[in-house]
C-alpha cells in the first residue's frame, strides 16, 4: 500500500472470471503521515480508504471482464459497514464478487477481512466507460503488471 | 396500465423517494420526475433484476446523442415500459 500515490492494493491474489470474483492483498503501512492526524496517539486506517481498497479491487475485476477496453469509476457506495479497527502494519484480504453487469455500469459486493475476521463490507456501483485517453489506458496496464494482474487476461485485452 | 409500468413506477418511487401517486405513465423520468443519472443507475439495476434483462442505457444514450431518437422514446414511463416489454419478449424468443 502506498497511500501517497493512492495505491491501496499490493497484489491480486486470485482472479476468477468464471466465478466473476477477485481477491487481493493490501498491507497497511507501518508509518504514514495520515496516521499523524487519524488519530494523534491512536493510528487507525481511515474507513474511506478501506472503501477505496474495495473499490480498487472491484475495479480490477471490471477491468478484467472488459479486457482492458473500458475503465471503471466509483459511482456509489451502499451499506458500508466498518466492523473493527484497522491499524498500521496489518495485512488485509480484500475480495469482490460481481452482482450485476449492466449497460455502462457494474455492481459488486466487496469485503475486507483480517486473519479471516470481517473488517468491512459494502455494495459498490461502478460506472464503466471508455478510457479518457491512451495514457490512462497505458498506465492502467503498467499498474496491472505491478499488482500481478494475470497476464493472460491483460494480453487478451 | 400494464404490470410492467406498475413495477417500474414502484421501483422509481422507492429508489428516488418520489410519492407514488405523482408518477404517471406520461411522466418523463428526467424532465418531470427530476431523476439524475446516478439515481438512474439504481433504477436500471432494479429493472434489470426485476425483469431479468439488461437495459441498453448506453445504446439509448448514443441514439439520443446522435439525434436518432428522442429521450421521450426511452424515458417517458409508458414508453420505457413498452421498451422493457420488447426486451423481455426478445429474451424469451
Amino acid at each position: 500500500m502506498r497511500l501517497e500515490y493512492f495505491q491501496l492494493i499490493d497484489r491480486i491474489v486470485d482472479l476468477n472470471l468464471a466465478d466473476r470474483s477477485i481477491s487481493s492483498e493490501a498491507v497497511v503501512p507501518v508509518e504514514n503521515t495520515i496516521f499523524e492526524g487519524h488519530f494523534p496517539g491512536f493510528p487507525l486506517m481511515p474507513g474511506v480508504l478501506l472503501i477505496e481498497a474495495m473499490a480498487q479491487t472491484s475495479g480490477w475485476l471490471v477491468v478484467a471482464m472488459n479486457q482492458f477496453k473500458r475503465m471503471p469509476f466509483l459511482a456509489q457506495v451502499k451499506d458500508a459497514k466498518f466492523r473493527t479497527f484497522v491499524t498500521p502494519g496489518q495485512k488485509l484480504a480484500v475480495s469482490a464478487k460481481l452482482l450485476h453487469e449492466g449497460s455502462g455500469y457494474a455492481v459488486t459486493a466487496a469485503k475486507i477481512t483480517l486473519a479471516g475476521k470481517p473488517v468491512c463490507d459494502a455494495t459498490l456501483t461502478l460506472r464503466v466507460m471508455d478510457f479518457p485517453n491512451a495514457e490512462v489506458s497505458e498506465k492502467m496496464r503498467e499498474t496491472a503488471a505491478r499488482v500481478g494482474f494475470p497476464t493472460e487476461v491483460a494480453v487478451n485485452g | 396500465m400494464s404490470s410492467t409500468y406498475d413495477t417500474i413506477a414502484n421501483i422509481i418511487a422507492e429508489t428516488c423517494d418520489i410519492p407514488r401517486d405523482t408518477i404517471k405513465p406520461e411522466s418523463h423520468a428526467i424532465n418531470d420526475l427530476g431523476i439524475d443519472s446516478l439515481d438512474f443507475l439504481d433504477i436500471a439495476f432494479a429493472i434489470d433484476k426485476a425483469f431479468g434483462i439488461k437495459l441498453p442505457l448506453e445504446q439509448w444514450t448514443q441514439e439520443v446523442n446522435d439525434g436518432k431518437a428522442t429521450t421521450d422514446q426511452y424515458f417517458v414511463l409508458k414508453n420505457l415500459s413498452a421498451r422493457i416489454d420488447e426486451l423481455v419478449a426478445a429474451k424469451g424468443a
